[in-house]
């Protein structure tokens, strides 16, 4: 019989999860860099006008998305090497879970006012 | 006096003290402390600070110069600088890692070159940007 000993290998996953998301943000980085930097003086005009474009927002979701999906990585990582109790690592990655989906709707409500 | 069957006791809990001056941590330990540390930091507060920032800088004119007043204060200018070396620190690192997982620079001298590299770039950007503040 055939039988998994440990885990729900979701290790590998998380693990290159964690590193394409963290390439796109380094790229959008650099992108929102250039492009903040292709603007000035940055007055409210020109501010609101790169936010209105779709290229913008849609870099700006993918790098809000993938910072959510990257942190909950992290996060995780964090509570199962230092909160040893299963009650309470359980609650607060529920609460984590709940704070990076905010933050993510928080995001998409900013972009598409 | 050690004998070889003497038993270690494991697993070795080490107080808070020994932590922080006992144990002589590594400069890639260093890197990686504290990319932990500013992990943690991004998601709380940071993340949140900014999407408050850029919520009211987006919304009008009148909450794009509250904004721009805002940044002006001493205190918020010292949170923008430790979230811009946390953002650094971060992201250096981060490439670090994954040039590490290319297998580049993973020789004992080199990875203690480049984590000088990551910690000395991150407190140096972190400056310039600072001074731009100023």
């Amino acid at each position: 019989m055939k039988r998994l000993v440990v885990g729900a290998h979701y290790g590998l996953r998380d693990w290159l999860a964690q590193r394409i998301t963290a390439a796109i943000m380094v790229v959008y980085t650099g992108f929102a860099v250039a492009v903040v930097l292709a603007h000035q003086p940055i007055t409210y005009p020109v501010w609101k006008e790169l936010f209105a474009r779709g290229w913008m927002r849609v870099a700006t979701l993918l790098f809000a998305v993938s910072l959510a999906w990257h942190a909950w990585v992290g996060v995780r990582d964090i509570l199962m090497d230092y909160i040893k109790p299963d009650g309470l690592r359980l609650t607060l990655q529920v609460l984590f879970i709940l704070l990076l989906a905010s933050y993510l709707g928080w995001a998409v409500q900013i972009l598409w006012r | 006096m050690a004998s070889a069957s003497a038993k270690k006791i494991r697993p070795k809990y080490l107080s808070l003290p020994a932590i922080l001056f006992q144990i002589r941590l590594p400069v890639p330990g260093w890197v990686s402390i504290l990319h932990r540390i500013s992990g943690a930091l991004l998601v709380i507060p940071f993340t949140a600070w900014l999407l408050y920032l850029l919520d009211t800088s987006l919304r009008d004119e009148e909450g794009f110069q509250a904004i721009r007043g805002y940044l002006d204060l001493p205190l918020v200018k010292l949170g923008m600088l430790v979230f811009i070396w946390a953002y650094c620190h971060h992201l250096f690192a981060g490439i670090r890692y994954l040039l590490l997982d290319l297998d580049v620079g993973i020789e004992l001298r080199s990875a203690r070159i480049t984590g000088w590299i990551v910690i000395v770039a991150g407190l140096l950007l972190t400056a310039v940007l600072g001074a731009s503040l100023w």
